[in-house]
């Protein structure tokens, strides 16, 4: 999925002008380490034994630093994009946006392999671009347009696509579904996992739990993953959960938990995940730690149960964003021209997104009654 | 409001929506007035156990797309307890609120009409009010009613901009529906919400048919006012019913079912039934599924020319 979206990246070795008389060169990959700090591991009962968890090393290439920052900002562009249109009220009904979380999500996606399937909930835009649907289309369902994903029917919290469930509008519906994906994969001997995500709200929905149970009592290939922005709508985590140490909540599951905002960290936390679910352990539990900027939703500015001083603070010191334009320059994997230009392409895609939205046809009166059982002529 | 000394009255559920329950927290208290975890079937089923050593539990569900989880602890626990124990346990002072309807742009999860579920369910009774005012009525009867009780609000009106009380809002007797206007020729019945929708179609009858319309409020879905509404029909002979709902055994299946049977020698016309299409409730296709003025105008225009 992730090589489809890469752009055509310049020669191996390649000099380029910065400012002043300094040139800069990049290099073809590079080894990384990270903080220790990024894990916490919970052992659980079932399944083999974490051991000392996901490795604090590892090697990234060019391509795939570019790769995950371009997504990263694609996503950046289409969420602002996507506000400004719901103000126009081009976009209705309800949308919830990810700004924030593009390390979670880009992270994720970048350890998968093709074929691994995906559910989440309504939060859900950054992962259907990572999952291979184009921010034209994107846009396009957002704003109930024939040419969206799901042909308008959808909008923000059912979009689709090849191994994506969604997109779901009901909370924690989706984790029972993803181990029952998951359970498919096991029976069709796929060698493929099921990542299913949820939020720390969610978290606290009875059939999460009943899902865990199937999950670990029949030893499906399900990674559930806990996206812990710290607010479920406007409760915090710690007032809404007896226990907010989401990965712990799998509680005979075994989890880890991983600093969210860090790319290479979630990269690499779902990698070893993946490995371990493959070789039929069973089931883990991961929590990204992230954070969100906006509200909940378009209806929720986001100030009144949290400081501005709060938001300002994870902008400044944990933008996801921000934290891998240093890591790709520390590593000279890119240069802050090339930076530059994939926040310039990303913008552009965006507004092209937008014009694209804006000039598609409403789906026919017709389809209100098209797609409710199975028909011949689907 | 009366608050009994020894049992705890509380207000609870998802993110309480902020502009219904906050006048009530400072004086009932946080420990009394408070935000639930994600978690609809729990909270019903703790709101049973609360009200069955007898305080008084108000649940909030924060829209009824939601409240499917919670389906069995209605239907199983809610309904059948004071059946199944002879009255030796029941849920009376359970009141479980939860705001329905179409807001205009709500799609799929935020537009649901969910009374015809629930009416399906002897134990339990389900009320809906047509406005601010006799939200605050029927709110109260609910409250202090001895049977656990369903309450759902027209979401919509949350953003009507206010109305203006003709009378102190009383407390109402849940039972009873309310005739809004005296009418000969065609009896017009409905709930929460379509009553704004079908107010103006009755103006529309009388203007341009010269049509006189008796429209009712229904109120209470379950037990409904079976005696005002016969009695109506029987004079006027026709009936037109609307909710948002999906027409395919919506509740106006019901009640155009019991009328036929009671005032079959009376009716001239066959009842009409104006509800949303039979699709789930859709995104961007709303203007065409809800029951609009004019769709309830033609109906009444059917049977009258019928």
């Amino acid at each position: 999925m992730l090589l489809r979206l890469l752009r055509p990246v310049r020669p191996v070795l390649c000099q380029v002008a910065t400012s002043g008389f300094r040139r800069q060169s990049t290099v073809t990959s590079a080894r990384f380490t990270l903080n220790s700090d990024v894990y916490k591991l919970h052992e659980g009962t079932t399944g083999a034994s974490l051991g000392s968890g996901p490795p604090l090393e590892g090697e990234i290439t060019r391509e795939e630093m570019t790769g995950m920052y371009s997504l990263m900002a694609a996503i950046r562009e289409l969420e602002t994009k996507a506000g400004d249109l719901y103000l126009e009220k081009i976009i209705r009904g309800f949308l919830h946006r990810c700004n924030g979380q593009e390390a979670s999500i880009v992270g994720l996606e970048s350890a998968l392999t093709p074929g691994d399937e995906l559910i989440t909930a309504y939060r859900c835009h950054g992962y259907t671009h990572t999952r291979g649907v184009s921010v034209k289309e994107i846009m396009a369902e957002l704003a109930g347009k024939a040419t969206g994903c799901s042909k308008g029917k959808g909008g923000s919290m059912h979009l689709y696509g090849p191994h994506y469930y969604g997109g779901n509008g009901i909370v924690g519906a989706q984790v029972p579904l993803g181990a029952g994906i998951a359970f498919t994969n096991k029976y069709n001997e796929t060698g493929k996992i099921c990542v299913t995500l949820y939020g720390d709200g969610a978290a606290n929905q009875g059939q999460v739990f009943e899902a865990y149970n199937m999950a670990a009592l029949w030893k499906l290939p399900c990674l559930f993953v806990c996206e812990n922005n710290l607010y479920g709508m406007g409760t915090s985590s710690t007032r809404s959960s007896a226990c907010p140490e989401y990965y712990t909540r799998g509680h005979y599951i075994p989890g880890i938990w991983v600093d969210g905002q860090n790319v290479l960290a979630v990269r690499t936390a779902t990698q070893w995940c993946a490995d371990y679910i493959r070789a039929g352990n069973g089931p883990l539990v991961m929590e990204q730690f992230t954070y969100r900027y906006y509200g909940h939703s378009m209806s929720d500015p986001g100030k009144s149960y949290r400081s501005a001083t709060e938001v300002k603070g994870v902008r400044e010191t944990r933008d996801p964003l921000k934290k891998c334009e240093e890591l790709a320059l520390e590593l000279n994997l890119m240069t802050s021209d090339e930076i530059k230009a994939i926040k310039k392409d990303a913008a552009k895609t965006a507004e092209e997104a937008v014009e694209f939205a804006h000039s598609s046809p409403h789906p026919p009166p017709a389809d209100l009654y098209a797609h409710i059982w199975w028909s011949r002529t689907k | 409001m009366y608050v009994p000394h020894t049992f705890i009255e509380c207000k609870y559920g998802p993110e309480l929506v902020v502009t219904c329950t906050f006048r009530s927290s400072p004086v009932a208290g946080s420990n009394r007035v408070f935000n639930t975890p994600l978690s609809e079937q729990g909270i019903v089923g703790f709101g049973i156990g609360l009200a069955t050593q007898g305080s008084t539990a108000i649940a909030e569900i924060q829209f009824a797309d939601y409240i499917h989880p919670a389906f069995d602890q209605v239907v199983n626990e809610a309904a059948k307890y004071r059946y199944r124990s002879a009255s030796h346990y029941h849920c009376g002072p359970l009141t479980v609120r939860a705001p329905y309807g179409a807001v205009g742009h709500g799609g799929h999860y935020h537009s649901q009409s969910v009374e015809g579920f629930y009416a399906h369910v002897p134990g339990i009774k389900v009320v809906i009010p047509r406005g601010p005012s006799q939200a605050k009525g029927l709110l109260l009867a609910s409250i202090r009613d001895q049977n656990p009780v369903f309450f759902f609000e027209p979401k919509w009106l949350y953003q009507a901009a206010g109305e203006r009380h003709t009378q102190l809002a009383s407390l109402c007797t849940c039972m009873q529906s309310l005739s809004l206007s005296a009418g000969s020729d065609v009896t017009v019945l409905g709930y929460g919400s379509q009553i704004q929708i079908l107010r103006q179609a009755c103006e529309m009858a009388q203007s341009e048919l010269g049509v006189s319309c008796e429209l009712i409020d229904l109120r209470t879905i379950l037990p409904w006012d079976e005696d005002t509404v016969i009695q109506s029909v029987c004079k006027t002979g026709r009936l037109v019913v609307s909710h948002e709902a999906p027409l395919t055994a919506g509740f106006g299946a019901e009640l155009a079912a019991t009328v036929q049977a009671e005032c079959f020698n009376h009716l001239e016309a066959p009842i009409q039934r104006v509800c949303g299409w039979d699709t789930p409730f859709p995104l961007i296709f709303e203007p065409f599924y809800i029951p609009n003025k004019v769709r309830c105008f033609d109906a009444i225009r059917t049977v009258v020319d019928y």
